[in-house]
């Protein structure tokens, strides 16, 4: 069995959706339980997979590789290394709690879970991947699961929602496949497979564009397929201008799906820019990295915190949240300093518990209130007072509150950068007022105060709740006091790809 | 030797436990239990203080808390003398305002949360003083924070309250932003001498080869978080509206921990502070400027607990005065004085207010003394520490902090002038609240009256002990001419690279402290002589404009709103409602309109009828015969 680790991670879900699809659709409680239960190998071999894992190899483990399509040199090929691997346990963690999250639907309940694990096995299977055309392929998997969750059992303007978040990250996807189409016919022989890509990184750097103008600039082949990248990913990131979506897509989510939107997919923008841009184009992340990701991720902090602070749902103001907080990661791996990408790619990690527990909270009160209108709530503290304790332990795990896990991220993030940019550190640490404010504002107003009558019988959050967020808020103390159980993970490979990318600094 | 790191341990047992089994233990025994833990740490901390050698260093590293190469920060505790110092009065003062509470908050439905928080309060503020480097230093230092904010809007059914927490909070994390640049600006100028730890006693060992230029920006950097702390100009602004919270929490705060932390900071670092003249010069002004403004303020307030507040921001003043000329040991001594007369005064007035089932307004008080003999002699007691009367504790270190400001070469006429002024208007307040407190006419409401008592004895021994804390621990360092000082010689050690105050002219120290008694006496004459609310001069001066404008705190709350909240959140809402939808995304929602308006204008063409499209075909052929005929 751990020969392909890997893939049964990935493809146990897609058994799963299968069993699921042969269930009879009444039976409803069933169809929940074997959901579950195929989501547990892919989380007890994560743990197998972090216990096993070599700290010290800054390349590639667990590796499977055949022929797939020969003709054309495609190949199945999968593996893990310090850039992904934190992303793997992160969505085998969230997929298995998202199933508990997700027990409240009842509408069409066979179709959903099939779908949630399609998705789960799309999410895994771009995180694993290793080659091109396999990695463009689970993207395309995780997508249309994805837009379908959204579009049947979403609030109100799901329709809406879901075609723009499908057509924005279409059009990521496009230009992506264009850009994976110039980096196979550009290599020889042609290859999708990411080793061999990566291997071959030094290969365009005094090809310059035929027709482009401005030589001084040093545009060449290479800056504009990693543009064509970066758009496509910083769509995911979300990276202003293209975070329209975000916004519109988790509000109309169901719980569960904005945990694993927040949670899993956005993390896949700045995984592929690190896995894809960073590797495969060293030289044109040296050129581009200050504007696109450092001085974007300083500004994705600040605006998304302002609209944050403004914002009358509970659920927007938790996404701009998301916004403002993925700002840390680009800003740290635009550092090339050891501590900045580290604690970018920790950041991912953290984001993706703490923002998930976010969403996990605010699931918990819209299921009972059925509305998430920031200023209709008041002194939840005094009804619900664990279901209060529990937001609270969230809401200043997201605030970088020392101890916890978002800290550890921010600060190192903040240390690399200061030595390289110390205008964006400076931008980027006055986040931390920001987010200050705009959180506890919304703790005043939701937990804090006279109760709200209407609210009197609200029922306490109940044990399959508490199952879903106890987990992560274990993770978040775990990792804020002893950060080290996810950055020795990272630091081999990150710090590989630091070497390669620094030469070719402005 | 590994005691140190049982002093946090307990208090975070004791949090843990009450959050987690709290309900079934029951308020009372959960009210124990929490005294319990923060009195082993008193036992420890007493420990440690009797067994730490004067120049001795203990350290105590734990684990490795991040490590990215070059970078390794420690989990480490370590103690000295300043540690063992701050470690009594936290866990000492800390252990009688739980006592206090025992009864203070016996009928309070929270009480277990109550606990709780008040047991993490003791957790974060050993870890911040017994920290090794600074980020875990850092860590103490949200922590605090973080429990001032659950405790001050710990009755968070009041709106009010809830707003007085976030506001400490965010003025803090204002402070706090300028800490986080100052300790991001010192590790690399560490790193540069390739130590990577933010380590303290590492930074001592190489403070002489960084450059001064950046140690003065680093300083002033991390003052600006020193000032959020204790409430310094301008970030003081938090501070008194934290009296929304139960009145031992106030005493905890203003008094034991929180604030002293910035206080703490500066003297952990005094070996960098004491490099930059130019800061220490700023620390002083603004120091001495709190001290005097926040003392006016006091001048003209009616609530029992807002006069005491800004008193608390006065004297802070004075601490940082004292760090400004250089006498770090006399800034921890007057901490150390203050600890005791400043928890004295919040604990009665806790009593007064328990007495009165809650009343604040010191217009509705009056002739207390014949209720609550107890309370009034230790509010008398505490009254004249910090007005500076002979031999109580306040005196000797005010007057040594007045002395310092005189006899340093960074002190100035103008400075001490200042702090004098301050001096007069203490007495000038705190006999004022006195008085109106507790001699005159009885003005209590006629429901209050009937239920008027003095409090427990469970409130009244920690009063006493605070009370006698008042006098006594003022003689640990008393002038020359006296019996010398213990003190200096404790802190010596650890304040060896900064500047030490003068003691050689015995004879203008005592003309100094003459002039400062006759300042006191003549501001307590004033208030003795303003007693009576009813007095006519009184009455007129507090319609007068001053007056006005002091009682409204100078209007600085309104300034702030109107400067920088109010732009901060219209921007916010500007960015949130219509740049956001409008613009960013209303520009997506364009191309996509586009799009689909060429699309509509693109299906016009597949009409379907024949006749266009023979048409088309006709007129393309036509156009392409008039090309190449045309050629």
């Amino acid at each position: 069995m751990t020969d392909h680790v890997l893939t049964y991670m990935t493809f146990f879900p897609v058994a799963g959706m299968v069993a699921v699809l042969l269930l009879p659709r009444e039976r409803h409680d069933l169809i929940r339980w074997v959901s579950a239960l195929f989501t547990v190998p892919p989380l007890l071999l994560a743990v197998w997979l972090f216990r096993n894992f070599d700290r010290a190899n800054p390349g590639f483990q667990f590796i499977e590789k055949f022929d797939w399509i020969p003709a054309y040199n495609i190949q199945y090929f999968v593996g893990v290394d310090g850039i992904s691997i934190s992303m793997v346990l992160l969505t085998a963690l969230l997929s298995f709690l998202c199933i508990f999250a997700s027990w409240g639907i009842d509408k069409g309940v066979k179709g959903y879970f099939a779908l949630f694990l399609l998705l789960d096995a799309g999410m895994m299977g771009v995180f694993v991947a290793l080659d091109f055309f396999l990695f463009y392929i689970f993207w395309e998997v995780m997508l249309l699961p994805m837009y379908f969750l959204i579009g049947i059992w979403g609030g109100p303007r799901r329709e809406y929602a879901a075609i723009k978040f499908f057509l924005y990250t279409l059009f990521g996807s496009v230009l992506m496949l264009l850009a994976i189409l110039a980096l196979y016919f550009t290599t020889e022989p042609h290859t999708f497979d990411m080793t061999q890509l990566i291997a071959q990184s030094d290969r365009y750097g005094t090809t310059p564009l035929p027709f482009w103008p401005f030589d001084q600039l040093r545009w060449g082949f290479q800056h504009v397929v990693w543009m064509a990248l970066f758009i496509g990913f910083a769509i995911k990131i979300p990276a202003f201008p293209f975070h329209t979506w975000l916004p519109d897509a988790h509000v109309e989510a169901p719980t569960a799906i904005s945990v694993i939107l927040a949670g899993v997919l956005l993390k896949m923008g700045t995984y592929g820019i690190l896995r894809i841009n960073y590797s495969m184009f060293p030289e044109a992340t040296g050129d581009l990295a200050f504007w696109f990701l450092g001085a974007l991720g300083a500004w994705n902090i600040i605006y998304g915190a302002l609209c944050a602070m403004a914002q009358k749902d509970l659920k927007k103001l938790v996404a701009y949240s998301s916004v403002s907080h993925m700002g840390y990661v680009m800003l740290g791996m635009a550092t090339f300093t050891p501590h900045g990408i580290n604690g970018a790619v920790l950041q991912m990690f953290n984001h993706g518990t703490i923002t998930g527990m976010l969403f996990l909270m605010v699931g918990v009160i819209y299921d009972r209130a059925h509305h998430r209108d920031i200023e209709g709530f008041g002194g939840v503290a005094a009804i619900m007072p664990v279901y209060t304790g529990v937001s609270a332990f969230a809401i200043f795990a997201s605030m970088g509150l020392p101890g916890l896990s978002g800290f550890i991220s921010e600060v190192l993030v903040l240390l690399g950068a200061w030595q390289k940019y110390p205008v964006l550190s400076v931008l980027g640490a006055s986040g931390v007022i920001l987010t200050a404010g705009y959180l506890l504002w919304t703790v005043q107003r939701v937990f804090l105060g006279a109760t709200n009558e209407k609210y009197k019988t609200m029922p306490e959050i109940n044990g399959r709740e508490l199952f879903t967020m106890i987990p992560l808020a274990v993770i978040i103390l775990i990792v804020g006091v002893y950060p080290s159980v996810v950055l020795d993970l990272l630091s081999a490979s990150l710090e590989q790809l630091n070497q390669a990318v620094i030469p070719h600094l402005g | 030797m590994t005691l140190l790191r049982y002093i946090p341990l307990f208090p975070l047992a004791g949090a843990l436990l009450n959050v987690f089994v709290g309900r079934w233990l029951g308020r009372r025994a959960a009210g124990l239990l929490a005294c319990a833990a923060v009195g082993l740490s008193f036992v420890v901390s007493f420990a440690i203080f009797s067994l730490l050698r004067a120049t001795e260093v203990l350290r105590e590293p734990l684990f490795t808390w991040m490590e990215v190469a070059p970078l390794k920060i420690e989990i480490a505790f370590q103690a000295d003398a300043l540690t063992a110092v701050m470690l009594l009065i936290i866990t000492g003062i800390g252990l009688l305002i739980h006592i206090y509470s025992l009864g203070y908050m016996g009928h309070d439905e929270g009480m277990v949360r109550y606990f709780a928080y008040l047991n993490l309060f003791i957790f974060f503020m050993s870890l911040l003083v017994l920290a090794d480097n600074l980020l875990l230093l850092f860590v103490g230092w949200e922590g605090v924070g973080l429990c001032s904010y659950l405790l001050i809007g710990f009755w968070y059914q009041d709106h009010a309250n809830a707003i007085a927490g976030n506001k400490a909070f965010i003025v803090n994390r204002i402070g706090d932003f300028g800490f986080l640049l100052g300790m991001l600006l010192l590790f690399w100028e560490m790193g540069r001498q390739g130590v990577w730890s933010l380590s303290v006693s590492e930074l001592q060992n190489i403070t002489h080869l960084l450059r001064p230029e950046r140690v003065r920006l680093i300083t002033l950097l991390l003052f600006i978080g020193a000032a959020g702390k204790s409430a310094q100009i301008p970030l003081y602004v938090w501070l008194p509206d934290a009296m929304q919270g139960p009145t031992p929490v106030s005493a905890l705060i203003h008094a034991a921990t929180m604030v002293t932390a910035g206080v703490y900071m500066t003297a952990r670092l005094s070996f960098l502070f004491s490099m930059t003249p130019e800061t220490l010069a700023l620390i002083a002004w603004i120091g001495g400027l709190t001290a005097f403004f926040a003392a006016t303020i006091a001048v003209a307030q009616n609530d029992i607990k807002r006069v005491l507040a800004y008193s608390t921001v006065s004297q802070l003043g004075y601490m940082f005065l004292a760090v400004g000329v250089g006498a770090f040991s006399v800034a921890i001594f007057h901490l150390f004085t203050h600890a005791f007369f400043k928890a004295c005064l919040f604990l009665s007035s806790g009593s007064v207010i328990h007495a009165l089932g809650g009343e604040q307004d010191m217009r509705k008080m009056g002739g207390l003394r014949r209720y609550l003999p107890t309370t009034y002699t230790t509010y008398l007691v505490a009254t004249l520490a910090i007005s500076g009367f002979p031999l109580t504790a306040g005196f000797f270190s005010k007057d040594q902090i007045l002395w310092a400001v005189h006899s340093s070469p960074a002190g100035s006429t103008s400075l001490w002038t200042l702090a004098w002024l301050t001096a007069g208007l203490t007495a000038f307040y705190m006999f004022r609240q006195f008085f109106l407190v507790f001699h005159g006419k009885c003005r209590v409401d006629e429901p209050a009256l009937a239920h008027i008592h003095e409090s427990p004895p469970v409130m009244r021994v920690p009063l006493v002990l605070l009370a006698l804390g008042s006098i006594f621990a003022g003689w640990l360092a008393t002038p020359e001419f006296m019996w010398g000082s213990l003190w200096e010689g404790w802190l010596e050690p650890v304040f060896s690279a900064g500047g030490v105050a003068n003691h050689a002219a015995s004879e203008d120290e005592i003309l100094f402290m003459g002039v400062t008694l006759a300042i006191s006496a003549f501001g307590f004459l004033l208030a003795f002589l303003f007693r009576s609310p009813e007095n006519k001069i009184a009455e007129w001066l507090s319609r007068s404009a001053i007056c006005r404008l002091l009682a409204g705190k100078y209007y600085i709350d309104e300034l702030y709103d109107f400067f920088f909240v109010r732009p901060f959140t219209a921007s916010a809402r500007w960015l949130a409602q219509i740049c956001d939808p409008g613009l960013i995304d209303g520009l997506v929602n364009g191309v996509a309109e586009r799009v689909r308006g060429g699309s509509l204008l693109g299906r016009q063409l597949q009409s379907g009828n024949v006749q266009h499209y023979l048409f088309a075909f006709l007129a393309g052929a036509l156009a392409l015969l008039a090309y190449f005929l045309g050629r």
